[in-house]
């Protein structure tokens, strides 16, 4: 099976997967022209996720003084991992701001100002990787900070941590979408470094093959890598027809191996590894140069730039600094048309404040001509005509009609039964759609919600058997204490019918004890009675409060609560008064809160009396409140 | 003559016992555990244990719902679980009742812990068990296991607790087809 694999790709054949488009490249912009260093930015806003999972913990704080290769973050889980120093300077700020995300929110981003000096932290550089062992170089590409810098950002250690066999190691350089020439650049003039990189994910691997997947379109990056895999019978540079989208993962299986992965499986489950050609790259710097991943070449490239190229990129630098490097003219009222990423998988950026991360591998500013819809800003759709188009073109071999449809009645069972998410987003449904439907916006939406959806049902699972749990503790808390009460009853019935002097002693003494509680009970009443009367008098009065106040900031305190809790009372009183009139307050109230009732209770007995006692209402009310107070104040 | 009768009668007597016999075997063997409507209606339900509806949770109200009470009372739910619970039940979706709150986005209760004096009386009122505190001590909600319900708010004597919306972040923030431009090439 995998000889014959590997003849056919020997002889240049290749398989094909479904639909796919042929949009316009417009890769001439940037191809011509080497990649770019340009000067140190005076400011550096690092994100501290990056990546797909979650974000490590801060290392540094405000003020700190950073060498440029410090890491910023640690990874807590294996999901996660860290953020480094790109340059070095000073902390300035640790603070939310705008990310380059979709939404234009704010998460928490590490501010640094750049000294100039770019002084490097002590580094230890390796010669020779096969000296070192296996874990040792997974942990120096953890620690590196290296997330998967096609696109998806998957942390790259826990792709290499797998043990299962792998037949095929395959490197992603077809950079299919369009405007986009970062790998082919990074090919052209860093090929030793890429194969080395290749090389110690051979040695993490081992795989029976290594397989570049290259699109047709780039000539001069495939001689480079020709020339460098010369003597190297394992690494085959495996050249593709240029078509949209062969750089997705399941697509460029497809394309190479024959293979399908499964719905909801991994590649490596059949065997596959798939890594970007820039991550080797990354790797290789990490693990021989000992330098983590912060930099990385980003595209900058589109019609309203005067110089758009290539461009070696700090992590953190700001867009707006990439789009001056690039003589960015704004030409419709200066309003920022930016997109990140490619035309068909990016995203309009809304702030050119938002910074480069691991995974941006392009800023796209397009004239008014290539994108008139960001411009214009509004959208051209009309109704599905059914013409089908949009099915014939999907790699993935969904129905992308039926899935907006769906997506569009808000239908998640539907969807889930079309396989919305095999969807990979890459746009080539609404590229072809005559009627100008946003497809992936629709399938972005529903996806999103979905997953909402799904955290919202594991939410109200946990609320449900936590519900339950109280539900039967109360009910053992109540039987417990029913049969003590009963217990307790017994004993002392038994003890008072026993006429010892044991029993006669506690007879007394109970009767002593009843007697001290009331004559308490009598003088705490009197008290209470003229606190209740001196609150009457100055409830309505706003100024009440601080004339009471003090010089004891507690007792302050104290009398603030117990005024607030007076003024709810009696608020709470007055509604259930209300509600009394209407003859409707029992069976509503029941059911809610009982201590509602028992106040209503109070408040009809209060009524009881007013009726017979004329204009005594007010007293009346308070009495009840007061008795309320006590109530809780002995509880 | 008759003894034809019989023979008939106990023919087919003797067939009609042992089909008798053979179904009422098969009803306790084969037995199919159906999900009962209430479960079926309780799973649907979000689970805040709110009482808004009038019920003590959403398992009583499930209840209500199987015996005729009406659909709508859901608040924290919404338009959305009325027209699952419509189509389960396969009757007409109706609005939301109007006495109820329209406002059903995701909350979390917030103790203002300088106000708080420690009475116990939110633990008691809280379904899920989701408030930390002992007497006197200072009390405070677990966020994650807050259901929003509010059934906290009133018992209360200080008033020191509020709801908050849950801010928008990365994780739970839904994309708006008004703000995203759509993208195309010449």
């Amino acid at each position: 099976m995998m000889k014959s694999i590997i003849e056919r790709i020997s002889q240049g054949k290749f398989w094909q997967f479904h639909g796919g488009i042929h949009p316009p490249e417009q890769k001439k912009l940037t191809s011509e022209k080497p990649i770019r260093n340009i000067a140190l930015p005076k400011q550096l806003i690092l994100p501290l996720q990056q990546h797909i999972g979650s974000q490590g913990e801060l290392l540094v704080t405000v003020g700190d003084k950073i060498l440029k290769g410090q890491p910023l973050t640690k990874s807590l889980n294996p999901m996660s991992v860290p953020v480094h120093a790109p340059t070095s300077g000073i902390i300035s700020a640790i603070k939310k701001s705008v990310i380059a995300h979709p939404s234009g929110l704010s998460e928490l981003c590490i501010f640094i100002d750049v000294d100039g000096n770019d002084s490097w932290i002590k580094r230890e550089i390796c010669n020779d990787f096969k000296t070192l062992d296996k874990e040792t170089i997974i942990n120096k590409i953890a620690s590196a900070g290296i997330a998967g810098m096609g696109g998806a950002g998957f942390p790259t250690h826990i792709k290499l941590s797998a043990k299962p066999e792998i037949n095929f190691l395959i490197i992603n350089a077809a950079e299919c979408e369009p405007y986009i020439t970062a790998d082919d650049l990074l090919i052209r003039e860093q090929s030793e470094a890429i194969i080395d990189g290749i090389k110690i994910l051979d040695h993490l691997l081992t795989p029976a093959f290594i397989l570049i997947g290259i699109e047709d379109n780039k000539p001069e990056a495939i001689k480079a890598l020709q020339e460098a895999t010369r003597n190297i019978e394992k690494i085959k540079v495996c050249i593709l027809p240029t078509k949209y989208p062969t750089g997705g993962e399941k697509q460029l299986i497809k394309v190479l191996t024959g293979k399908e992965i499964k719905s909801g499986s991994l590649p490596i489950n059949s065997g596959i590894i798939v890594q970007n050609i820039a991550t080797c790259f990354a790797i290789t710097d990490a693990v021989i140069h000992d330098i983590p991943l912060i930099r990385r070449v980003v595209t900058v490239s589109g019609k309203s730039l005067g110089k758009p190229q290539n461009i070696w990129a700090l992590l953190g630098t700001p867009i707006s600094y990439l789009l001056k490097q690039c003589d960015h003219t704004h030409e419709n009222n200066n309003k920022l048309v930016v997109v990140m990423g490619g035309p068909l998988m990016g995203f309009s950026i809304s702030n050119a404040q938002v910074p480069i991360i691991k995974t941006s591998n392009c800023i796209l500013a397009p004239s008014a001509i290539e994108m008139p819809s960001a411009f214009s800003g509004k959208s051209n759709e009309v109704e599905c005509i059914r013409c089908g188009q949009c099915s014939d073109v999907c790699p993935s071999q969904l129905m992308p009609q039926e899935l907006q449809w769906s997506a569009k009645a808000k239908d998640y069972d539907q969807l889930n039964k079309l396989n919305l998410f095999d969807c990979i987003d890459c746009g080539a449904c609404a590229y072809v759609c005559p009627s100008q439907i946003p497809l992936v916006e629709y399938y972005r939406i529903a996806k999103a919600e979905i997953r909402q959806q799904q955290l919202f049902d594991v939410k109200s699972e946990k609320a449900k058997t936590r519900f339950e749990a109280r539900k039967i503790r109360l009910e053992k808390d109540k039987t417990a204490r029913i049969e003590k009460h009963k217990k307790a009853a017994e004993a002392r019935k038994a003890a008072m019918n026993n006429s010892t002097p044991e029993a006669n002693g506690a007879k007394s003494a109970v009767a002593a004890a009843l007697a001290r509680v009331k004559a308490k009970k009598a003088a705490s009443n009197n008290q209470k009675k003229s606190i209740s009367n001196k609150e009457q008098h100055e409830s309505n009065d706003q100024n009440h409060e601080s004339s009471l106040k003090s010089n004891d900031n507690r007792k302050a305190k104290i009398s603030a609560t117990i005024a607030k809790v007076k003024a709810k009372k009696a608020q709470e009183a007055s509604i259930s008064k209300e509600v009394e009139l209407n003859d409707s307050v029992t069976s509503t109230l029941k059911i809610t809160d009982d201590k509602k009732v028992r106040i209503a209770a109070t408040i009809a007995k209060a009524k009881a009396k007013e009726k017979e006692i004329d204009n005594k209402e007010e007293k009346v009310t308070f009495k009840s409140s007061s008795k309320n107070n006590q109530q809780k104040e002995s509880t | 003559m008759i003894i034809n009768i019989i023979i008939a009668i106990l023919v087919l007597g003797s067939i009609s016992v042992l089909f008798g016999a053979l179904l009422g075997y098969a009803a306790v063997r084969f037995k199919v555990e159906t999900d009962p409507i209430v479960d079926q209606l309780d799973s649907i339900l979000p689970q805040t244990q709110c009482g808004q509806c009038g019920y003590p949770g959403c398992k009583p109200y499930a209840q209500a719902i199987a015996n005729g009470e009406s659909i709508n009372k859901c608040a924290p739910g919404g338009e959305d679980t009325i027209k699952k619970i419509a189509s389960l039940l396969g009757v007409e979706v109706e609005d939301l009742d109007e006495n109820h709150e329209k406002d059903n986005r995701p909350k979390v209760a917030f103790i203002i812990e300088d106000d708080c004096i420690g009475c116990t009386k939110c633990i008691q009122a809280c379904p899920v068990d989701a408030i930390l505190g002992a007497a006197k001590q200072m009390h405070t909600i677990i966020i994650d296991e807050c259901t929003g319900c509010d059934l906290c708010v009133a018992p209360c004597p200080v008033d020191c607790i509020e709801m908050r919306i849950i801010p928008e972040t990365i994780q739970n923030w839904q994309w708006d087809l008004s703000k995203i431009p759509v993208k195309s090439l010449d």
